[in-house]
């Protein structure tokens, strides 16, 4: 069981006294091994969403559970991507893969063969030794998807992954990932702004309002991609063509646009 | 400005000083015994390592003087590096131990002097206890910025892959901090030299400091910058090699 339930999540900052609400009564539920995009303007409280899964910050109101449990800390079974990536810059692309196999006690030998897998299932081969700083934003990224999935984690929380990456990078990297969703399915919590990148990858959309965030509404995408069977498409462009898939992506545009205000374009 | 460049400018510096130490030498608007020349100097330096004075050649004194050096900076180290990044990781330990730390380091290396004596002597560990208290404060500062102000999103990639206290403070802090560290151990290296200088001008039986007390107790200027020159040219090889030291971490982290 990896559900991840939202119930009544309220999130207030406090600053020179006066409360600011970031998030009012979020209710959500994330099934086992169903992949969930969030989309919603800057500072609508995504990304916090999903910083609570992780267990790197806490509702003011209400619960998040995973398995039905409330979350207290992070762990290894909620992996995170990061849009900064956040490898560690002073250990070479294996080890930064072999850092939460460590957490996990896994053996050396196993260590090794796990880093190999994922090395080889995100084209890595010959890089095993190289650092961070010598690879390009996309292929540092890939080592951050391959540090995520390595841990085999119940969860995974991606916060805008690809948000760093030039368009052709980006492309790339989300039909890599749509690859490796279908092969090794996963509770998935996908946080972006680009409305493409969410109906493409997920099998629901959340848009949310903005500051304070709700939930405005929530789109069923992965009914028509089953019935249209996008999966048999090899190539975004291909998926992006589909008529349905077109009408999903102006219903959501015109969603979050509805919310801007006047003065902004 | 060119290398080549850079170095005659240095090397002019250090001979216009030696030309104006020299005119007012031998001028004899100076007593001798006041300002003996830059050649009694070298001298004197000469002889003091072949013949014995208050008991050791100079080779002899500055030996003992870089053992006491590298236990007092290496004690430092040691304990002001770790204790630095537990601080910039702990909230508690930061609260007891940073207003006892702030107290104390303002307290000269040179006033524990008494107490360095009473509790150690005069042989390795009084003036240890000297060094130490020069060079801790700078290898712990540095360590604990360092700790404190690692990325945030480093530290959160490590917990949320499941890292604890441990493992975020010896793979993550420490890595992350290390140019800070370098830095500080740079500083506390100086410092201990400085201290330790001091120390045995006061309590210790041999080492280069003694041999100064010594030499003035003799009246023996010359040996007393003899001994200063030493002091010195020690001082500054300490700083090269750990500048090296620091490059080369710098450059292997790709920066």
């Amino acid at each position: 069981m990896s559900e991840i339930v939202f119930s009544g999540v309220k999130r207030v900052f406090k600053r020179d006294g006066r409360d600011f609400p970031t998030l009012d009564g979020i209710d959500l539920t994330v099934a086992e091994r169903e992949f969930v995009a969030i989309v919603g303007p800057s500072g609508c409280g995504k990304t916090t969403c999903l910083r609570m899964v992780a267990g790197l910050e806490f509702p003011s109101e209400g619960r998040v559970t995973v398995a039905g449990n409330a979350i207290i800390a992070p762990g290894p079974e909620r992996a995170v991507v990061f849009q900064q990536f956040a490898l560690f810059p002073w250990k070479t692309v294996a080890e930064n893969i072999e850092f939460g196999l460590k957490s996990k006690g896994m053996a050396a030998e196993e260590r090794r063969a796990t880093i190999a897998h994922y090395i080889e299932l995100m084209g890595l081969q010959g890089y095993e030794s190289a650092f961070p700083h010598q690879l390009s934003g996309g292929m540092q990224q890939r080592v951050a998807i391959a540090r995520a999935y390595a841990l085999d984690p119940a969860v995974l929380l991606m916060d805008e992954p690809f948000g760093a990456l030039d368009a052709q990078t980006r492309t790339v990297m989300q039909e890599e990932l749509v690859r490796l969703a279908r092969r090794i399915p996963r509770t998935v919590l996908f946080i972006t702004h680009a409305v493409d990148e969410a109906v493409y990858l997920a099998d629901r959309v959340v848009v949310m309002t903005r500051r304070p965030g709700r939930i405005r509404e929530i789109i069923d995408v992965g009914t028509i991609r089953r019935a249209e069977n996008w999966d048999r498409l090899e190539r975004i462009e291909e998926v992006m063509d589909q008529p349905s898939f077109v009408h999903l992506r102006t219903h959501i545009w015109k969603s979050l646009r509805e919310q801007q205000q006047p003065n902004e374009h | 400005m060119t290398r080549a460049e850079s170095w005659t400018l240095s090397a002019a510096g250090f001979l216009s000083l030696f030309f104006v130490w020299s005119v007012i030498a031998v001028s004899g608007l100076v007593p001798a015994p006041f300002l003996p020349s830059p050649w009694q100097v070298a001298e004197r330096f000469v002889e003091l390592t072949q013949a014995p004075f208050v008991g050791f050649t100079i080779q002899q004194h500055l030996w003992s003087s870089v053992l006491r050096y590298l236990m007092g900076f290496g004690l430092a180290a040691a304990i002001g590096v770790p204790l630095g990044l537990a601080m910039g990781w702990f909230r508690w330990l930061d609260d007891v131990v940073s207003p006892l730390f702030e107290a104390i380091r303002f307290v000269a290396p040179i006033a524990w002097v008494p107490f360095a004596a009473l509790w150690f002597g005069t042989g390795i560990g009084g003036p240890t206890l000297i060094i130490f208290m020069g060079a801790f404060p700078p290898a712990l500062i540095n360590a604990y910025r360092g700790a404190r102000f690692v990325e945030t999103r480093y530290v959160e990639a490590a917990q949320t892959l499941g890292a604890g206290n441990w493992r975020v403070i010896v793979e993550v802090l420490l890595p992350a901090s290390v140019p800070s560290i370098v830095a500080g151990l740079r500083i506390s290296a100086g410092l201990g030299w400085q201290s330790l200088v001091g120390a045995e001008l006061i309590v210790a039986s041999s080492g280069i400091g003694y041999l100064m007390v010594k030499g003035q107790s003799n009246i023996s200027t010359s040996t007393v910058m003899a001994g200063m020159i030493a002091i010195g040219a020690v001082g500054f090889l300490i700083d090269v090699l750990l500048r090296r030291v620091e490059t080369s971490i710098n450059r292997r982290r790709g920066r």
